[in-house]
C-alpha cells in the first residue's frame, strides 16, 4: 500500500479448516469469492498454525484482523483458535457447504484427507441426505500414501507422476495398511517397477472408497490427496465410466465451506437486527 | 448451526432404591457362594432365570459382571489376558473382559460393595443360546476352569414367527434341565412356586415397558443412557418381588416428570433410536455429548429387550419358552425391521443411530443391508458409528464425535 493511501475497509469471511495432516485457511468476500487462502502442515502447535495461515490468507486477500465479520473452524482442531472464533461445524457440513457452493445440484462428494475419507450425498438444495465416514482404519487415507512413499523411499510430491508412467499396474488385495505394505514388499522382492505398485496404491484408494457407499450421478471429489494426485481422479472416472469433477482447489473446499458459514451466520444476526429494528 | 452447552444431569431419584436392592442381592449372592447356604447358579442374561430362582439358586449374570467392568472403564485393561490365553480379540469382548477379569483375580465388585472378595463361585452354569453362541463358549471356560456343570439351551435363531414347533423344542430342552438342577440343588421343583416366580417375571417386564413407554411424550423425561442402568433390576432380579416394588417407584417419579413436562434433555429438539449395544465405557461422555446438542437419544432396541410379554403364570414352562424366542436378538431382519419401524413411529424418531460393535455380531444390525432398507421405507436417516461395548481399544471418540455431530446437523437441516 502507498504512502499516504488509506486502506478502505472490507468486509472478509474466514473458514479454518484444522486437519489432522494440514491446516486450510479460506477468506472469502461478501460476494463469496474466494480472496486469500494458506495451507501449512497442521504440526503439534494447532493454535499457531491457524494463526500463521491466517496472517497469509489475510496478506494475500488485502485485508486485516479487523476486516474479519465472521468466522467459523472444523477439522479435528476445530476447538484450538479460540482466538479467531468458537464458532465450528463438521468437516462434513462444510464440505457439503463448499462443494454445494461450486456444484449447486444433486451431487456425491468423495473427500480424501490426511486421516480419514468421507462421502457426502447431497440433495439439489444442497441438503445433506447422509454421509459415510471410514472405519478407524488408515486405508485409502493419505497418511495411507504416506506410509507407503517411506516404504518406496520416494516423495509424496512424486508419486502422481510415477503411477503416471505406470504400464502394468500392481493389484493389492488387502485393506489393511500393514498387510498392504507387506505386499508392497513382496512387489519390491518380485523387481516390480514403482510406477506400477504406486499406481495400484491409488487403485486401491479409490476401491476402499467405493466400497464404502453407493454414489449418485454427479460425483465430486475433494482433499489433499487428490489436490496433489489428480491421477486418482481420472482413475476413478475410468473405473466409473463418467466424469468425476474438482472445485478448483480442492483441498480448500472445508474450509471455503466454513467462511460461506461464516457469511450465512454474518447476514443471519444482521437480518435479526434488522427486524428488530 | 448446531452448538454444543454445558449438560447438566437431572438425577432420576429412585436410583438410590435400585442402588440399594442391588446391593443387597450382590451382597446375597456373596453370602449363598461363602457360607455355602445357597447354591449359586450362573445364567446367561436372557437364560432361565425363572426357573433356577424358583428351584431355590441364587442367579449370578455373568453379562451384567462384564457390562460393570465396561461401565468402570476396567474391561480394556482385563481383555488382553483373556487374549494371551487363545480367546480372541474379535469375539464377545464380555467374555474377554470377564475370563481376564478372572485370571487377573480382580471384579469391581470389591471396591463397589466392601466385603465382597470376587465374584460368587458357581455351582452350576446355565445358558442360553439365544443371544449368540459365545455365552455357550464363556461357560464352558468357566466349567473346564471350576470343574463345575455347565447345562444349557440350544435357541433356533433368525426366526421370523415363533410357531410351537419352536416353542416345543426349547420347553422340552427346559424341562430337560430339571432333573440335573434338581441334584444340584438337593431340592425338588415346585411348579407353585415357579409359576410365583413367572409371574413376578411378567409383573417386573410389564412396568418396565411402561417406565420405557414414558419416553414416548415430548420432553422425555428419561434417555437411553439412564435406561442402560436402571434396566439393572429387570436383568438380575427378574421373578423377584424387590424388582417389581422398585419399577412401581420408579413408574410414579417418571409419571410425575411427565405431568410437570420435565424433560431428562433441556429443550429437546431431536429424537434418536439407539440401535445395537451401548459403549459402557463411554455412557457419561455419549450421554452429555447428545444433551449438549438439545438431542435425547430416549428409545432403543437394547433397553426393550427386557420386555416379556409371553410370561404366564398358567403355561409356566412354554410361556418361558415362548418368552426366551421372542427376544429380537432371536429374530429374522424382517421382523426385525418391522418391529424397529413401529418403534420409530411410537417414539416420533428423528434419527437412528446403529452401534456396529466390533466383537458383537448379534447386536450390531448394520451389517445386513438394513439402515439402507430402514431408511427406504421410513424416510428417517441413519447413521452407523463403529465401536464396541467394552473393548475401547475398538472406539475412537474423536471419529464418534464427529459422526454424532455431523448426524445433528444432518437432522436439523431437515427439521
Amino acid at each position: 500500500m502507498g504512502r499516504g493511501t488509506v486502506k478502505m475497509p472490507i468486509k472478509v469471511f474466514v473458514g479454518l479448516d484444522m486437519g489432522s495432516s494440514r491446516t486450510k485457511v479460506a477468506i472469502i468476500n461478501e460476494a463469496g469469492e474466494l480472496i486469500g487462502h494458506a495451507i501449512k502442515k497442521s504440526g503439534t502447535d494447532f493454535g499457531g498454525t491457524a494463526a500463521f495461515c491466517l496472517d497469509a490468507s489475510l496478506e494475500m486477500a488485502g485485508a486485516t484482523f479487523t476486516d474479519i465479520s465472521g468466522a467459523v473452524s472444523t477439522g479435528y482442531g476445530r476447538d484450538n483458535v479460540a482466538f479467531v472464533t468458537t464458532e465450528n461445524k463438521t468437516e462434513i457440513g462444510c464440505l457439503a457447504k463448499g462443494c454445494h457452493y461450486y456444484f449447486p445440484k444433486a451431487i456425491t462428494i468423495i473427500d480424501i484427507g490426511g486421516q480419514d475419507n468421507k462421502v457426502i450425498k447431497l440433495d439439489t438444495p444442497g441438503r445433506r441426505n447422509g454421509f459415510k465416514m471410514n472405519r478407524k482404519c488408515a486405508a485409502g487415507t493419505g497418511a495411507f500414501l504416506e506410509e507407503m512413499a517411506g516404504r518406496l523411499d520416494i516423495d509424496l510430491e512424486e508419486m502422481d507422476g510415477l503411477a503416471r508412467q505406470s504400464t502394468e499396474m500392481v493389484k493389492l488385495g488387502s485393506y489393511c495398511t500393514v498387510f498392504s505394505a507387506t505386499e508392497v514388499l513382496e512387489s519390491i522382492r518380485h523387481g516390480k517397477n514403482v510406477t506400477d505398485i504406486v499406481k495400484g496404491l491409488f487403485y486401491s484408494i479409490i476401491k476402499r472408497i467405493l466400497e464404502m457407499d453407493s454414489l449418485t450421478e454427479h460425483v465430486i471429489m475433494t482433499g489433499g490427496v487428490v489436490a496433489h494426485n489428480p491421477y486418482i481422479v481420472a482413475m476413478t472416472e475410468e473405473l466409473l465410466g463418467r466424469p468425476v469433477v474438482t472445485p478448483v482447489l480442492p483441498q480448500l473446499t472445508g474450509a471455503v465451506g466454513a467462511a460461506l458459514y461464516a457469511m450465512d451466520k454474518y447476514r443471519y444476526r444482521k437480518n435479526v437486527i434488522k427486524g428488530e429494528n | 448451526m448446531v452448538e454444543e452447552k454445558k449438560y447438566t444431569r437431572k438425577k432420576i431419584q429412585a436410583t438410590d432404591m435400585m442402588n440399594e436392592i442391588m446391593a443387597d442381592y450382590f451382597y446375597g449372592l456373596n453370602e449363598a457362594a461363602t457360607t455355602g447356604k445357597q447354591k449359586v447358579a450362573w445364567c446367561t442374561s436372557v437364560g432361565p432365570a425363572e426357573l433356577l430362582r424358583a428351584m431355590g439358586f441364587a442367579v449370578q449374570f455373568p453379562e451384567n459382571h462384564a457390562a460393570i467392568l465396561g461401565a468402570t472403564r476396567t474391561s480394556t485393561d482385563m481383555i488382553p489376558m483373556a487374549n494371551a490365553i487363545g480367546y480372541s480379540p474379535d469375539i464377545c469382548s464380555y467374555l474377554t473382559s470377564d475370563i481376564g477379569a478372572y485370571l487377573k483375580g480382580i471384579t469391581p465388585l470389591s471396591k463397589a460393595y466392601p466385603g465382597i472378595e470376587s465374584v460368587p463361585k458357581p455351582d452350576v452354569l446355565v445358558f442360553n443360546t439365544n443371544q449368540c453362541r459365545d455365552v455357550q463358549d464363556w461357560f464352558a471356560w468357566y466349567a473346564r476352569e471350576l470343574g463345575v456343570p455347565c447345562i444349557g439351551i440350544s435357541s433356533p435363531k433368525s426366526i421370523h414367527e415363533v410357531t410351537d414347533a419352536h416353542i416345543d423344542d426349547v420347553a422340552q430342552q427346559i424341562e430337560a434341565l430339571i432333573p440335573a438342577l434338581e441334584e444340584i440343588s438337593g431340592t425338588k421343583l415346585d411348579m407353585e412356586r415357579l409359576k410365583e416366580v413367572v409371574s413376578l417375571s411378567r409383573e417386573c417386564t410389564e412396568l418396565w415397558k411402561q417406565v420405557l413407554d414414558a419416553a414416548t411424550t415430548s420432553p422425555a423425561p428419561m434417555t437411553f443412557y439412564d435406561g442402560t442402568i436402571l434396566m439393572g433390576p429387570a436383568v438380575v432380579l427378574r421373578g423377584t418381588q424387590q424388582a417389581v416394588d422398585f419399577y412401581k417407584v420408579l413408574l410414579a417419579e417418571l409419571s410425575q416428570r411427565v405431568a410437570d413436562e420435565l424433560g431428562a434433555v433441556e429443550d429437546e429438539s431431536l429424537r434418536i433410536y439407539w440401535e445395537g449395544m451401548p459403549v459402557w465405557g463411554r455412557l457419561r461422555q455419549h450421554s452429555e455429548l447428545f444433551a449438549g446438542f438439545n438431542t435425547a437419544v430416549l428409545a432403543s432396541t437394547y433397553c426393550s429387550s427386557w420386555i416379556f410379554p409371553a410370561f404366564d403364570k398358567q403355561a409356566p414352562i412354554r410361556s418361558m419358552a415362548k418368552a426366551y424366542l421372542e427376544l429380537f436378538i432371536v429374530r429374522s431382519d424382517e421382523y426385525k425391521e418391522q418391529y424397529i419401524k413401529e418403534m420409530l413411529a411410537r417414539f416420533r424418531i428423528d434419527g437412528i443411530i446403529y452401534h456396529d460393535a466390533k466383537t458383537c455380531p448379534c447386536n450390531s444390525n448394520s451389517r445386513y443391508g438394513m439402515p439402507k432398507r430402514l431408511e427406504e421405507a421410513t424416510g428417517i436417516p441413519s447413521l452407523i458409528i463403529s465401536g464396541d461395548l467394552n473393548d475401547m481399544r475398538c472406539v475412537s471418540d474423536e471419529q464418534t464425535k464427529t459422526n454424532i455431530e455431523a448426524f445433528i446437523e444432518q437432522l436439523e437441516e431437515r427439521k
